[in-house]
């Protein structure tokens, strides 16, 4: 019997990874065709999952040689399709790599691999180094460290020290021409410290969604986790008071994390928006002192019946620091459709009444209700701001109206001043279109020069 | 139907001796001859500092011996003059809160009496059980919500527009009676509807009373607690003073000793939930500091509550400090032997 390309490229990943992680059957090239999004699927013709970064190089180069595309999968939990293989090839999951390697208590770094999860770090983490903490996103346990840092992703430290990317200290690469690359201060020690002072290589590979590269390892900051930590929340009606809320509150350097939601059902969210402050310390002392100075930093609002703290029962309380927040899929899934989508730009936070406004008219048009969740990064220096629209599944009329929501919300993102965050193909488009000629040609020639091939993710970053 | 109006007696009032009202209030410093000048003011529905200062804690209520009511006048002054104790965003929140959403359930055709209304505390539905609630129904939602907590949000109005169309939701099931878990529910038929003329066609009863008469039936089951116990009054509880007995009574049938300390009976004091949500923070954590300290120097090793509102705002503090918040019912339970489901 002729053994045609197709077969052989199969018997080749089990060469490289083994029978039992290897698969070209239906039921699973389905599951690695979509992510809980609204992107269409599109089926890998292979999945595999390797153990080593060995093995993932040996892919890479087999792909190489077959001109075959391979897409790096994490948790699949963009939303936004980043990992759905739009020209088919090799879905090469990276969740068996998911050890921690060195956690230096001294210089608060941990050490991990590409495919470990959110929740097995953090559990780690609490189990032996109960005093150090990373900055969790508010995304299923099930999402991947690794992922989180190539689409810029942000968490529970993100007002106090940026995006998470930003926590980056080190990375091992199989780069899309097979060479295993190091970046870092691991380049020339044998510690994973910094990514500084070297010339900044680490973001050839950080928003390109593995269009550049594949993360093997990776360095990450800890920080320290202290042992109270409560919030306080901030209501307001008028959405033109949030960007100064949120500007006193940075002021004070109180905050751990500052985030923001609003959405009108259940009827106890409607008209208001929240602006949820969490703090932490090491003693109640310390915990009273930071928030009386948030108090005091709001007192204007406070005295002009603007604005307040909210009465949190404790089960609310707790929910709300849950960490990832649990009731985040609850309230997104609000009108029990399952399914839920979001545009999530990155803007500065002074936009927020202007895309808040475009949030209420987009639902409004389209005859669907909202939720919005943002999150601020940085001293009030950027924010995530959310245009999500919960939707049913079973209804197509709904389904294509969302689709139309979400296209007009990255118009509007874009409109505004922002920059949509992990954007699927389509959005890239848009941002491209709008990106400075020169900034694209760069763009163009890196990819060329990493990817000759074209192999990695294709579709996404890809210039025409 | 109604004259939705209250029956505030001035004479009363401009005849009293004491004025109580205001000079026994534990958040302002007011003397006899300012507080009669005050109340002059409000009787003739002029502005006074009290509409501003007022922490909405009702208990002047139960300090005017004469049966008037001073707080309702407060807070119907505040919503003509304007004046909201809470931030604007909080008060839209709790408009928003008493709407009947999707699963507020507006009929309970198979509840049978006893039927006790749970209100909006669903979260209690596990702890109604055990030898205390044999056979009891619940309801709860909001098409039973009392609506009484507005006056902590200057709209009482609204308790008047929304409250006929809940008595009337309760009356048509027809019960003669029906049992109260949250004392804000029972003062709500017992004392704000009479105020303002508005007919109750079902007799409220408190869940203390019920609460007593049960345990006197078990009376040979109760193993006595033989702890101290501090007693949280909650607001409501000031418009419904005549109900106090209970406290005391069950306390003495399970075995649980009340605590003598300062802030106790006619001069308890605020759970703080609400000082908070008045945005008054300094007050808010001095009140409840004064409050566990108290319980503490007391010897008090719990902290029994009528209110769960109350329960979520004082609970932490007080187990911080040692001592173990309960609810009263769930007090009685262990006096049964049975578990108390509050504590989850």
């Amino acid at each position: 019997m002729e053994v045609t390309g197709m077969d052989r490229i199969y018997e080749s990943l089990v060469e490289i990874a083994g029978e039992e992680h290897v698969s070209n059957r239906e039921e699973e090239l389905y599951i690695y065709s979509q992510d809980p999004g609204l992107m269409e699927p599109h089926r890998p013709d292979y999945v595999v999952m390797p153990k080593t970064t060995e093995e993932v190089q040996k892919i890479v180069q087999l792909a190489n040689k077959e001109k075959i595309s391979i897409v790096p999968v994490g948790g699949s939990l963009s939303l936004s399709g980043l990992v759905i293989p739009c020209r088919g090839g090799i879905a090469l999951d990276l969740k068996r790599m998911d050890r921690v390697l060195e956690v230096n208590e001294k210089s608060r770094y941990v050490v991990v691999e590409g495919g470990i999860t959110q929740g097995k770090l953090k559990a780690y983490l609490e189990r032996h180094h109960p005093s150090l903490r990373h900055s969790i996103p508010d995304a299923p346990p099930s999402a991947t460290v690794a992922g989180n840092i190539v689409i810029h992703g942000q968490g529970r430290l993100s007002q106090q020290y940026g995006f998470n990317s930003s926590m980056v200290t080190g990375l091992e690469v199989v780069l899309p021409t097979g060479e295993i690359c190091k970046i870092g201060s691991c380049s020339v020690s044998p510690f994973w410290f910094s990514l500084e002072p070297l010339p900044h290589l680490a973001g050839l590979f950080f928003g390109w969604f593995g269009a550049t590269g594949i993360i093997t390892k990776l360095g990450l900051r800890l920080y320290p986790k202290k042992k109270l930590r409560d919030i306080e929340v901030f209501v307001v009606e008028d959405p033109n008071l949030v960007p100064d809320v949120i500007h006193r509150v940075t002021h004070t350097e109180m905050a751990e994390d500052i985030f923001v939601g609003a959405q009108p059902y259940p009827l106890i969210f409607k008209d208001i928006i929240m602006i949820g402050i969490c703090i932490t310390g090491d003693a109640e002392d310390e915990l009273e002192f930071k928030r009386k100075m948030i108090w005091d930093a709001l007192h204007t609002y406070i005295d002009s019946k603007e604005g307040g703290f909210m009465m949190l029962t404790p089960n609310i309380k707790h929910e709300l620091l849950e960490l990832p927040t649990s009731s985040t899929t609850r309230f997104a899934d609000v009108v029990k459709g399952g399914g839920f989508e979001y545009c999530g730009p990155i803007i500065p936070v002074e936009k927020f009444p202007e895309a808040f406004k475009k949030l209420l008219e987009i639902s409004s048009k389209y005859g669907i209700t909202y939720g919005h969740a943002g999150r601020v990064i940085g001293r009030c220096h950027c924010m995530m701001f959310s245009f999500g629209y919960p939707f049913n599944r079973a209804d197509p009329d709904n389904i294509e109206r969302t689709r139309k929501a979400l296209h007009e919300s990255n118009v509007a993102s874009l409109d505004i001043g922002g920059v949509p965050w992990k954007p699927e193909v389509h959005a890239q488009k848009m941002i491209m279109d709008k990106m400075d000629k020169n900034t694209l040609e760069l763009i163009k020639r890196i990819k060329k020069l990493l990817d000759p091939n074209g192999i990695m993710n294709p579709g996404n970053w890809e210039v025409e | 139907m109604y004259k939705l109006e209250l029956e505030f007696d001035e004479r009363l009032c401009v005849t009293c001796p004491t004025y109580y009202c205001l000079v026994k209030c534990q958040y302002m410093n007011i003397d006899k001859e300012t507080a009669k000048a005050e109340m002059r003011k409000l009787i003739n529905g002029e502005d006074s500092f009290v509409l501003r200062e007022c922490v909405t804690c009702y208990a002047c209520e139960e300090y005017c011996k004469r049966g008037n009511h001073p707080f309702y006048l407060i807070t119907d002054l505040q919503e003509k003059k304007g004046i909201l104790p809470m931030p604007k965003p909080l008060v839209t929140q709790w408009v928003n809160i008493g709407v009947p959403g999707r699963k507020d359930v507006q009929q309970f055709w198979d509840a049978k009496e006893p039927v006790i209304s749970i209100c909006l505390f669903p979260e209690y539905i596990d702890s109604i059980q055990g030898k205390l609630f044999e056979n009891v129904s619940v309801i709860l939602g909001r098409y039973f919500f009392c609506q009484l907590a507005y006056l902590h949000f200057g709209k009482p109005s609204l308790i008047r527009e929304r409250l006929p169309g809940i008595i009337e939701n309760i009356a048509r099931h027809g019960f003669k009676e029906v049992i109260f878990f949250h004392d804000e529910c029972y003062s709500t038929f017992a004392s704000y509807a009479p105020a303002y003329g508005i007919k109750v066609p079902f007799r409220p009863v408190h869940l203390f009373e019920y609460l007593y008469n049960k345990l006197k039936e078990h009376e040979d089951e109760i193993k006595p607690l033989n702890t101290k116990v501090a007693y949280q009054r909650n607001c409501s509880s000031r418009l419904a003073p005549k109900k106090e007995h209970f406290v005391d009574e069950i306390f003495s049938l399970i075995g649980a000793e009340r605590v003598t300390r300062e802030y106790d009976r006619d001069n308890a004091l605020c759970c703080g939930g609400i000082i908070r949500g008045l945005q008054k923070y300094e007050l808010f954590a001095d009140v409840q500091k004064r409050n566990v300290e108290d319980m503490v120097n007391a010897g008090a090793e719990y902290c029994v509550f009528n209110c769960p509102a109350c329960f979520s705002s004082l609970s932490e503090a007080v187990a911080k400090k040692g001592i173990k918040p309960i609810m009263m019912h769930d007090l009685c339970k262990l006096a049964l032997g049975e578990k108390a489901a509050g504590w989850k």
